[in-house]
């Protein structure tokens, strides 16, 4: 059998097969070195330009995407929005045709419109990376809370994740809906009804109503972030009740019948969907998870660039 | 003006329940006679419809012809070519243009834009609130003196149901209906598509088939209460449908139309962001599409409509969210209808004339819609078997956005006659 590649872009996990998803995860393995170096950089996309189209504010995202990119030793340029021809009243595709122009190999876009990076994609000749599109997917998110997940268990297949908050808003939902699902997990969703999507049964996930429910099933939280923005636009009525009510606290998990592992995207509202003490706990692999993020990142930027596996393994012995 | 004979074709005349091959005589703008042989009138120009349907003229009850303020979508006059094209004799234009038609003037500059263009009619549909801003209403009868023949605020809801109450009460008295569209803004607000299992794998916001259909049944309530007419623009759901076959069994006066995209298309259709199917109300379920078909069937709802709405490329080459709502649909919504009601055997071709020609003419209380003698001659000859593919760059209309380009279709018009004057015959070349 050939090797699976990933094709020009990577909007979502939901069109990459079990076979593409696995390839990025066993990419990540060998990148996940480099960065525990005195040296922290390889040279396999020397020579490649890429630019960092952020439309939407993001610290770590951004950051982690540009070390990734700088640990392969690409030339790499920041657009963010503000500031730049976007706020003269740019249009997307204008903005990205201009980029291409000046020879640009990648285009990592985060954007607030669902569908923003295929959109590019279809119209632009460089590889595109979503970095989070609206509420859509953030696929290399989903891929490194994997990452993590395998890294702790040793498998995917079997596992029972609950992803517990904003489902309805969450691009990073939706990017671990896929992504499990496809390699064999079992995933839960847990949240007030107000906020799940309708239909996301279809999706093959299990409704967990009460947090309770969720600590009692899964083998790992993964606690989404609660915007303030969706209070106030009458989805739940207070930061204060969703504590109570849908809460992480260190009180609910005692009741687990197993110890649960701790996945948050960030950034954490400490004492509303998480308390400290869990996130701070043992059980917490919410450090970890941004330290994957990294290597996750260099595997899809390599892969894309058509780089094959076996040189990834190669190109992190080199010193 | 030279009289007309149509020979040959299978003459469907759905006011008089007439279905068989014929002879139409036109003469004077009017229609003269019908019968099985009409002889050989002097100087009469003689169409061979041969192997065709001869009906009444078409008539949507539902266009943006986007004159005045935005020209370069459409105008009158394009969209009366684009409406000719697609058999139309006669479209009736909403009023959310720029300037909003909701005065005397406005209306008259329609009535006179239509004459100037001299294809197929135009009639005005004036404003129900003044701007379309939902507080006071337009004045109903300067607008009808002008020419209108219905009062709507399509593209926006009518959010107060105490203006919805008073235009019902208020248009009774010059015998109009009140068109409404239907939507809850309070739970449609920010939404791009249909919400269902779609809008969740895309990520955007959905809009909840209650939105519209908590409208619905306001407005069937206010028509019981006020016995107004209410018409209830581009129906979308099932829920829609059945809440309108309830309101009929009672002797509500409501009436219904629906477009060819909603019995066409579903909310699969937005996959990949594809924003030539974001429309509002948006495409929805499968079992939306097939209660719309069988409210169709049964008479539920009355009339096919277009909403045909031009947009220009640059808007629709947007982000999904970005992107404004609408498709063109003149020049499509024969074949589609064709393709999808009558080949299916959902339909017959009678029945479906009736639905585009003969009930939107008596639901506007219009001219047209029958081949009576006497009355105008406003006639389609369409080729029910010819098929073809749609090719958006030969399109009459200034604007192309519709999720139709490419596909194979069954039906077209062959020539529209409106006053006893050819306004539109397919070129020949421009045959498959």
């Amino acid at each position: 059998m050939s090797t699976p590649t990933l094709g020009k872009d990577l909007v979502g996990l939901e069109p990459l097969s079990a076979e593409q998803i696995l390839l990025i995860l066993d990419t990540a393995e060998p990148f996940k070195e480099v960065s525990e170096r005195a040296i922290k950089k390889v040279p396999a996309l020397r020579g490649k330009t890429i630019v960092n189209l952020f439309f939407e504010a993001s610290t770590r995202t951004r950051i982690s995407f540009e070390f990734a990119e700088k640990r392969l030793s690409a030339d790499t340029v920041n657009v963010a929005a503000a500031g730049s021809s976007v706020s003269k009243g740019e249009t997307l595709v204008d903005t990205a045709k201009n980029l291409e122009a000046m020879r640009i190999d990648m285009v990592v876009i985060r954007h607030g419109a669902s569908g923003a990076a295929q959109f590019l994609g279809q119209r632009i000749r460089s590889n595109v990376i979503n970095a989070g599109d609206g509420k859509h997917e953030h696929p290399t998110q989903g891929l490194l809370d994997m990452l993590t997940l395998r890294d702790r268990f040793k498998r995917i297949k079997g596992l029972k994740v609950a992803i517990c908050g904003d489902i309805l808003h969450s691009r990073v939902a939706r990017s671990n809906i896929w992504g499990l699902t496809k390699l064999g997990a079992q995933v839960g969703v847990c949240g007030p009804a107000s906020l799940l999507p309708r239909g996301v049964e279809e999706l093959g996930v299990t409704i967990l109503p009460r947090i309770e429910d969720a600590i009692q099933w899964a083998d790992a939280l993964n606690v989404l972030r609660l915007q303030l923005e969706r209070m106030e636009a009458g989805f739940f009525p207070s930061l204060r009740e969703y504590n109570r009510v849908f809460g992480v606290t260190n009180e609910r998990l005692a009741r687990a019948p197993k110890d649960l592992l701790i996945l948050h995207p960030g950034p954490m509202n400490r004492g509303v969907e998480i308390d400290s003490d869990v996130a701070d706990g043992p059980h917490s692999v919410i450090l970890p998870q941004v330290t994957n993020g990294v290597a996750v990142r260099m595997a899809v930027l390599y892969l894309l660039a058509g780089g094959s596996p076996e040189w990834a393994h190669r190109g992190a012995d080199e010193r | 003006m030279r009289p007309i004979l149509i020979r040959g074709g299978r003459v469907i005349d759905p006011s008089r329940s007439i279905d068989g091959v014929a002879e139409v005589y036109l003469e004077g703008g009017k229609v003269a006679d019908t019968g099985p042989s009409l002889g050989s009138p002097e100087g009469a120009l003689v169409l061979d419809a041969a192997g065709k349907i001869v009906t009444p003229g078409l008539i949507d009850l539902h266009v943006h012809l986007r004159e005045p303020g935005q020209e370069e979508l459409e105008t009158v006059a394009t969209g009366a070519m684009a409406a000719a094209a697609g058999g139309f004799s006669a479209v009736c234009a909403m009023p959310n243009t720029d300037p909003v038609t909701d005065n005397q003037a406005a209306i008259g500059f329609i009535v006179s834009q239509a004459q100037r263009a001299g294809k197929a009619r135009v009639y005005p549909i004036g404003a129900i609130s003044l701007g379309q801003k939902g507080q006071q209403l337009a004045e109903f009868g300067e607008l009808v003196g002008a020419g209108a023949v219905a009062v709507s605020d399509d593209g926006k809801p009518v959010v107060s149901s105490h203006l919805m109450r008073t235009a019902l009460e208020y248009a009774r008295t010059f015998g109009i209906p009140v068109a409404d569209h239907c939507e809850d803004p309070t739970l449609s607000s920010g939404g791009a598509m249909h919400e269902g299992i779609v809008s969740t794998r895309l990520g955007l916001k959905g809009i909840p088939a209650a939105a519209e259909e908590i409208m619905v049944a306001r407005d069937i309530l206010l028509a019981e209460h006020t016995g107004g007419h209410i018409h209830l623009c581009h129906m979308s759901t099932r829920g829609s449908v059945e809440l309108i076959r309830r309101a009929k069994e009672k002797g509500v006066r409501v009436t219904a139309e629906a477009c060819p995209h909603h019995f066409t298309l579903t909310h699969e259709r937005c996959e990949g962001y594809d924003t030539n199917a974001k429309m509002n109300p948006p495409l929805r379920e499968p079992e939306d599409r097939e209660a719309i078909r069988q409210g169709l069937r049964d008479g539920t709802i009355d009339a096919i409509c277009t909403d045909h709405a031009p947009h220009h490329y640059d808007a629709k080459e947007r982000e999904f969210d970005d992107a404004p709502n609408g498709i063109i649909g003149l020049e499509t919504a024969l074949g589609l209808a064709v393709s999808e009601l009558v080949e299916p055997g959902l339909l017959s071709l009678p029945t479906l004339i009736s639905r585009m020609s003969t009930m939107p003419a008596r639901i506007f209380n219009l001219a047209g819609g029958t081949l009576a003698p006497g009355s105008p001659a406003d006639v389609l000859i369409a080729d029910p078997k010819a098929k073809w593919v749609v090719d958006p760059t030969v399109f009459f209309s200034k604007s192309r956005n519709t999720p139709f380009a490419g596909r194979q279709l069954t039906g077209r018009a062959e020539v529209t006659i409106v006053r006893g004057q050819v306004v539109y015959q397919r070129r020949p070349e421009e045959a498959v």
